[in-house]
């Protein structure tokens, strides 16, 4: 009997204990719950994201053109590269490059099939600070940054400036033989 | 609040509102009796400047909100339309901007006085950082305001400052696509804006409320900075503080109205009435001015701290350059709290406010423009002319391998008499060799100011010598040069030294000049 009474009163503050912490972890979840849909409303909306494919004509681009397609409301550059242009930026593999990457492997589509060496796609914004850079200009007649002088050679590699990687591919696929699909 | 209340209704309706509703023995007890030292000088009255620059951006920003519409399409000109069609729009609107500016300005002030006179010291600590609130509170708006007009600095401004959160580890990328909704600065955007931008001068006004409240809970700090004593220490705020905050602040709106009225765009940026082209960028992007030094300590590092890359540096600086603030009344050891009787505390304020302003051009300059440099950018360039010219291909066994199989093959044509050779890698284990046997070694060197003007004198050698020459071997040599990123980098450090190093060490090794004993003293007995 003064075993039962004994723990009679032990149960009483632990179950005291249970009240406050499972109270608190319900006030605390319900917080939580209901701070959620307010932060989360901020995320980009359905119609948004349902935005975000583009597709591209490239029948219309002449080789040594590019073309700045909006995909996501960003620009993306679709460059119709030249032989030259190529040769380049293949034997540039092995340049001592600060963000190493190989031409082929920037060219490969979305889906992991190999790209097309004269159609390159890559995000427009220089990867220092979102700034478009300009084409066709600075010492590798890539993209030349104009915000603080980033140099890319015609990979989109980053060859000098303060950007500290290449131009990101953009994510694309080719529908049929001169058309792409980005996103 | 010192003391017990001194109101006194005088009439039967005062009478009754005071037994119901005190805000008369409020606004008595905090404006009118309010004892405050009796030493206060002009740079005490930028807060009374400071509220009246608050209630400025309200009405005004509640009544350019009745005409500007947020929307990318229209955003531009609804603001165009504010200034020539609305009546008063074109006052209205260049208020609202200049006000903006003359906010910072004497926030500013504010700041460096409280630094200067240790007004952040015990008792006054939270005050200091409810300070600190209201100044981060007032840059967001700032920021989030400079967006609505959708101009190419306001579209590539907040594109510039969105990435830099990308730059954050791991949950960059959410955050920056969370802030802006989208995947890019958009239409959800300056929605969003528009509408953080009308809430937060509220929320402003409310820490203002707790600022003041705290103010007068530990009564003001003074130029000698000891603590009031006894009442002819303090005279009553009205009518000695009143008139003099109203005679200041009048000078003030005379600056405020000299620019609203003849020069309301010197402040912004020219790029502002572009409409916002996401296609293209300006050739360079750059803040108003009041964020300028905070811009420069971002662009400070150019080079990667071990895992730190060079942008994530800059953007945990500029952050730590603000957070250090919040830090400020324990990091000041100093027994003693106006700087006026420290001598060697006051030299190092000196040169941080220099520091401040430094760090403030920076951010306006082109981050590569040199400084100085030791010598111009040289080039050496040697050719062959005649003589013949081989080519080889290069094998390699292994990737690995390919150096040694290039120095092999450089030494062979080499030995064969080349005076010049290149080699060209064109795969893993493969490439070219080409190389010039015979023939008449030529050198010249070649100089320009900066390494584009070298590039250009380097062309025109070539172009000169002419393409029958095979190739050219260049050797460029940059001088040891100061930038605008060096010089930033170092205003930095001393930024961080002030706060981090000279005032916690000073407090502790400097000697004090001699205090005055009371407030009263110097004044009284300064006159006689
Ligand atoms: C802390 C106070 C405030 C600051 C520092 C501030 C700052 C700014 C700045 C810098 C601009 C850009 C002006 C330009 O370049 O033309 C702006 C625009 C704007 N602000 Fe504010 N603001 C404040 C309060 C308010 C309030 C309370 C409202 C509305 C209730 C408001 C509504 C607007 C609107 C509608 C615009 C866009 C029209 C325009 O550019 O003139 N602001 N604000
Ligand atoms: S944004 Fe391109 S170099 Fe800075």
């Amino acid at each position: 009997m003064a075993e039962a009474a004994h723990s009679a009163h032990e149960g009483d503050t632990t179950r005291r204990d249970f009240i406050y912490i499972a109270a608190g972890s319900v006030a605390a979840v319900g917080v939580a719950a209901t701070a959620w849909p307010f932060i989360d409303q901020m995320n980009p909306a359905a119609d948004t994201r349902a935005l975000s494919t583009t597709e591209v004509d490239l029948s219309a681009i002449p080789e040594g053109q590019q073309i700045k397609a909006m995909w996501q409301g960003k620009p993306v550059f679709v460059r119709h590269r030249t032989p030259e242009e190529i040769a380049a930026a293949q034997r540039d593999d092995y340049a001592n490059l600060k963000d190493p990457q190989h031409d082929a492997d920037r060219l490969v589509q979305e889906d992991g099939q190999p790209g097309k060496a004269e159609w390159l796609i890559l995000q427009a914004s220089c990867t220092h600070l979102g700034c478009i850079p300009t084409f066709a200009e600075g010492a590798y007649h890539g993209w030349f940054c104009p915000c603080h002088g980033s140099v890319y050679d015609t990979s989109g590699r980053i060859r000098s400036g303060p950007a500290p990687k290449n131009l990101y591919v953009a994510p694309y696929v080719f529908t049929n033989d001169t058309t792409i699909r980005i996103g | 609040m010192s003391g017990p209340s001194t109101y006194e209704p005088k009439s039967g309706i005062t009478r009754w509102l005071d037994r119901r509703l005190p805000i008369l023995r409020l606004a008595h007890d905090s404006f009118v009796a309010y004892p405050t030292p009796r030493n206060l000088n002009y740079w005490w009255t930028f807060g009374a400047m400071l509220s009246l620059c608050l209630i400025v951006q309200i009405v005004t920003g509640i009544v350019l909100a009745m005409h500007y519409v947020p929307h990318i399409d229209h955003a531009f000109a609804s603001v165009q339309r504010l200034e020539r069609d609305v009546p008063f729009g074109w006052l209205i609107q260049n208020i609202h901007a200049v006000g903006a500016s003359m906010f910072f300005l004497a926030v500013y002030i504010h700041m460096f006085r409280g630094l200067y006179y240790g007004s952040y010291k015990a008792p006054r600590e939270l005050l200091w950082i409810l300070g600190c609130v209201i100044y981060l509170l007032m840059v967001a708006t700032g920021f989030l305001g400079y967006t609505l007009p959708w101009g190419q600095m306001s579209f590539w401004g907040a594109t510039v400052i969105t990435n830099l959160l990308g730059a954050l580890p791991l949950i960059g990328e959410s955050i920056k696509n969370w802030l802006s909704g989208g995947f890019s600065i958009d239409q959800p955007t300056i929605n969003r804006f528009f509408s953080l931008h009308y809430l937060l001068p509220f929320v402003i006004a409310g820490v203002v409320g707790l600022h003041v409240w705290a103010l007068h809970e530990a009564g003001q700090n003074n130029p000698v900075g000891i603590e009031v004593k006894s009442k002819a220490d303090t005279v009553p705020f009205t009518p000695h503080a009143t008139i003099k905050d109203l005679f200041a602040t009048t000078l003030f709106v005379i600056l405020f109205a000299v620019f609203v009225f003849y020069m309301p765009d010197s402040l912004g940026h020219a790029d502002n009435f572009i409409p916002a082209n996401p296609l293209q960028t300006p050739p360079e992007i750059v803040p108003e001015w009041y964020l300028l030094p905070f811009y420069a300590i971002l662009r400070a590092f150019d080079f990667n701290i071990g895992p730190i890359d060079s942008k994530l540096a800059g953007v945990l600086a500029m952050f730590a350059s603000i957070g250090v603030m919040f830090l400020l009344p324990w990091l000041d050891t100093s027994r003693v709290r106006s700087m006026r009787y420290r001598p060697i505390a006051r030299q190092f304020f000196v040169i941080f406010a220099v520091v401040c302003f430094a760090l403030g051009w920076c951010g306006g300059q082109n981050p590569g423009r040199i400084l100085f440099k030791v010598a111009p950018f040289s080039a050496t360039m040697n050719w062959v002319t005649g003589g013949q010219v081989t080519e080889r291909s290069i094998r390699a066994t292994s990737e690995s391998e390919w150096q040694q199989a290039a120095d092999a093959a450089v030494a062979e044509l080499r030995s064969q008499g080349a005076g010049m050779t290149a080699v060209t890698r064109e795969g893993a284990t493969s490439g070219r060799i080409t190389g010039v046997i015979g023939g008449n070694q030529q050198t010249r060197v070649v100089s320009g100011d900066t390494s584009e003007l070298l590039e250009e004198h380097i062309t025109e050698v070539k172009q000169e010598v002419g393409p029958a020459t095979p190739f050219f071997a260049v050797e460029r040599s940059s001088p040891a040069r100061f930038t605008v990123t060096n010089f930033s980098l170092l205003l930095t450090f001393y930024y961080f030294l002030f706060f981090l190093v000279i005032l916690p060490v000073l407090g502790l090794r400097e000697r004090p000049e001699r205090v005055p004993d009371t407030i009263a003293k110097p004044v009284t007995q300064g006159a006689s």
